[in-house]
């Protein structure tokens, strides 16, 4: 019988297999920030014990790390601890670190894919749940504690009980001004926050094959957000277009070797999965969240539902809860809801696209009154290119906030994050209690969203704005 | 990582469901690069309500926490596992837990014990009947006792032998260094490096 493609991928990195045992997989790139890695480094000089293989190691500086002034000492003591024990570590272990100030620097889930390290096949951990993101290249890619980040360290490898597999579908074409984002969105509201728990997820079929390697990075990064152990899509040759050329992807004949492996990677046509679920894409409009999980959306037209409609018991007391968090009030439009602050960015939606996308939006408007947007680029280079192209122009003359790279407002580790009460349209992953800071509320929304939400000040779509007129003669 | 074979202590019922790591333990309290200390973050949230559980001092030495489904969703930070820990709890109780949580409790010995629904209801209102009460955990027969009641719980079989025997995963791998070695030798030469 024909296998999957995460059943190839996985098989080709089995070290060791016994009967009673978890899998020994071997890890083909390990990747590394400052928040989850100090206490392996540490765990690692207690017993007397190398990194392994360096050579598939790569470290950034990207939780804590200010968006502002990011060429002055880290102002938080406490953040900067936590950056220095970062540096010390790869220094002294001979892990590659992009540091604060450095080109390459960014979060971890950008910088992968954009320096060509992120290729189809390989297996790719990180001590962080968004690390899904890069089975958007066809990686079997999942985030890990720091135990594990130290198993890696010393073992380059890792035990893991097989997940079953699940297919999702989507056929169907997105319409137009819908994204990646309302299709993982409208996704997770359906599965709930639980419902990939123990898969791992191949996303296939048109509405798939047709997204952009950014579009499917946002699938992938929130696969997490749905239970999933990780999430895939076969590589083709978007995919390959992407790598080409980026710094560290095979050159010569060895580009040659490895696509020809790489074109291997489908599931077979009569393998079959544990569980599959089929979407139309053609049926999904703008999505956001109301609640306090990303399992708790409806679509922009609708309204804040009503916890008595919940079947589930558990659901409606959640329901219940979230809405007070939230302040919010069953059975207003989603559209009615004023927003204090717009947050462009995170590894979900803070690549290049995410910001050529916002700012086509965006330009000839003004961000509302009262209202603030905070432009967040995914990584240094992601931040230099949109310069480059001027998008940076079109947000500051908005009177957007146009800021450094890092992970910033996602988590609020650094000094971003929403006062208590203050409520946010995000592109970000996760809308849970004081995520983006204490008594912050969050709606996750995708980046049109995100850009006509600035303009209008309540939550809305593009189709909301009125058209700018670029001529007084007509 | 220290033996665990059973454990009785007191039932911290936490009337939840979802309770995500950013709850259990919010990110700016993430910032320590020791082990532990984390215990002041632990559902910072939450504890500023003097409604919740863990302000009763009633809970105070809690060690055994039963919680709604979906436990530990969301991060990969292991803080979430420590912070419960530091706190003092032993054992997690739960209908469902997010598949990163479960393995980090297995990694740094919290037991993360999946019992059914039915189960989670008794004993909150066994809880709720009796505050302070004590629930044991016994990773040997897989099954948690209350008053009356005694249920099984689910644990993979390697996680359970793993905690009882105390071992330390990286030991184990590397008494297999030569397979990885064999493995390395093998992998295609296009394969990137970071170096």
């Amino acid at each position: 019988m024909g296998k999957t493609l995460a059943e190839k991928v996985w098989d080709e990195h089995v070290v060791r297999s016994a009967e009673g045992e978890p899998d020994l997989l071997f890890i083909d790139l390990h990747l590394i920030h400052e928040v989850t890695s100090p206490q392996a480094f540490d765990g690692l000089r207690l017993a007397n014990r190398r990194v392994r293989r360096p050579d598939l190691t790569l470290a950034t500086e990207d939780h804590n790390v200010p968006t502002v002034d990011w060429d002055k000492p880290i102002a938080d003591p406490v953040s900067k601890t936590q950056v220095d024990t970062l540096r010390k570590n790869a220094a002294d272990f001979g892990v590659r670190l992009h540091s604060l100030g450095d080109v390459e620097q960014g979060i971890v889930h950008v910088v992968g894919p954009q320096l060509g390290l992120t290729q189809p096949g390989m297996t790719i951990v990180c001590g962080d749940s968004h690390t899904s993101t890069h089975g958007a290249f066809g990686a079997i890619a999942f985030g890990i504690g720091t135990s594990e980040v130290e198993h890696v360290l010393a073992t380059q490898t890792l035990m893991q009980a097989k997940p079953k597999t699940m297919a999702v579908t989507v056929n169907g074409s997105l319409p137009d001004g819908v994204t990646a984002k309302d299709l993982v969105l409208t996704l997770i509201t359906h599965t709930g926050t639980g419902g990939g728990q123990g898969y791992i997820v191949e996303y296939r079929g048109p509405a798939i094959e047709e997204l952009s390697m950014e579009g499917r990075m946002t699938v992938c990064n929130m696969s997490i957000e749905w239970g999933a152990k990780a999430g895939l899509i076969a590589p083709d040759q978007t995919t390959f277009d992407y790598i080409e050329g980026k710094p560290e992807a095979p050159q010569g004949a060895d580009w040659e070797a490895a696509v020809a492996h790489w074109k291997t990677l489908v599931t077979d046509p009569d393998a079959t999965f544990d569980k599959e679920i089929v979407l139309d894409a053609s049926t999904m409009t703008p999505f956001v969240t109301w609640g306090t999980n990303p399992g708790q959306g409806v679509p922009l037209g609708g309204t804040v539902p009503n916890p008595a409609d919940f079947a589930d018991p558990s659901d409606a007391t959640a329901a219940e809860k979230a809405l007070e968090y939230m302040g919010l009030t069953a059975g207003t439009p989603m559209r009615d809801i004023k927003v204090d602050t717009v947050f462009v960015g995170s590894c979900t939606n803070g690549r290049i696209e995410d910001l050529r996308l916002a700012a086509d939006i965006i330009k000839g408007h003004k961000v509302a009154e009262g209202t603030r947007l905070l432009v967040v680029p995914g990584s240094v280079r992601v931040r230099l290119q949109a310069q480059e192209e001027g998008l940076d122009q079109v947000f500051i003359e908005a009177g957007a906030e146009w800021r450094g790279a890092g992970c910033s407002m996602c988590l609020g580790m650094n000094p971003d994050q929403l006062a208590p009460q203050e409520r946010s349209a995000s592109t970000s992953n996760r809308n849970f209690e004081g995520r983006q800071g204490k008594g912050g509320r969050t709606h996750l929304v995708s980046i049109p969203v995100a850009a006509a939400t600035a303009v209008r000040g309540t939550l809305s779509s593009p189709a909301d704005l009125e058209t700018v007129s670029t001529s007084r003669e007509a | 990582m220290e033996q665990f074979t059973s454990h009785t202590g007191v039932g911290v019922p936490l009337r939840r469901s979802n309770v995500d790591t950013d709850q259990i333990i919010p990110a700016v309290y993430l910032k320590r690069v020791t082990r532990t200390g984390f215990e002041d973050g632990l559902f910072a949230a939450w504890r500023n309500d003097p409604e919740f559980v863990l302000n009763n001092p009633v809970y105070a030495d809690g060690s055994v926490l039963v919680a709604g489904p979906d436990f530990g969703t969301g991060s990969s930070r292991e803080h979430a596992v420590w912070a419960l820990q530091n706190f003092g709890f032993k054992v997690v109780i739960s209908a469902r837990f997010a598949d990163i949580f479960r393995g980090n409790s297995g990694k740094a010995g919290l037991l993360a014990a999946q019992v059914d629904e039915e189960t989670v209801n008794a004993l909150w209102d066994y809880l709720d009947a009796n505050p302070g009460a004590e629930i044991s955990v016994d990773l040997a027969s897989k099954t948690v006792q209350a008053g009356e009641l005694v249920a099984p719980f689910v644990i993979d079989d390697y996680t359970r032998w793993r905690l009882l025997e105390g071992l330390d995963d990286i030991g184990i791998t590397l008494g297999h260094e030569d397979e990885i070695a064999v493995y390395e030798g093998n992998r295609p030469s296009w394969k990137p490096a970071t170096l």
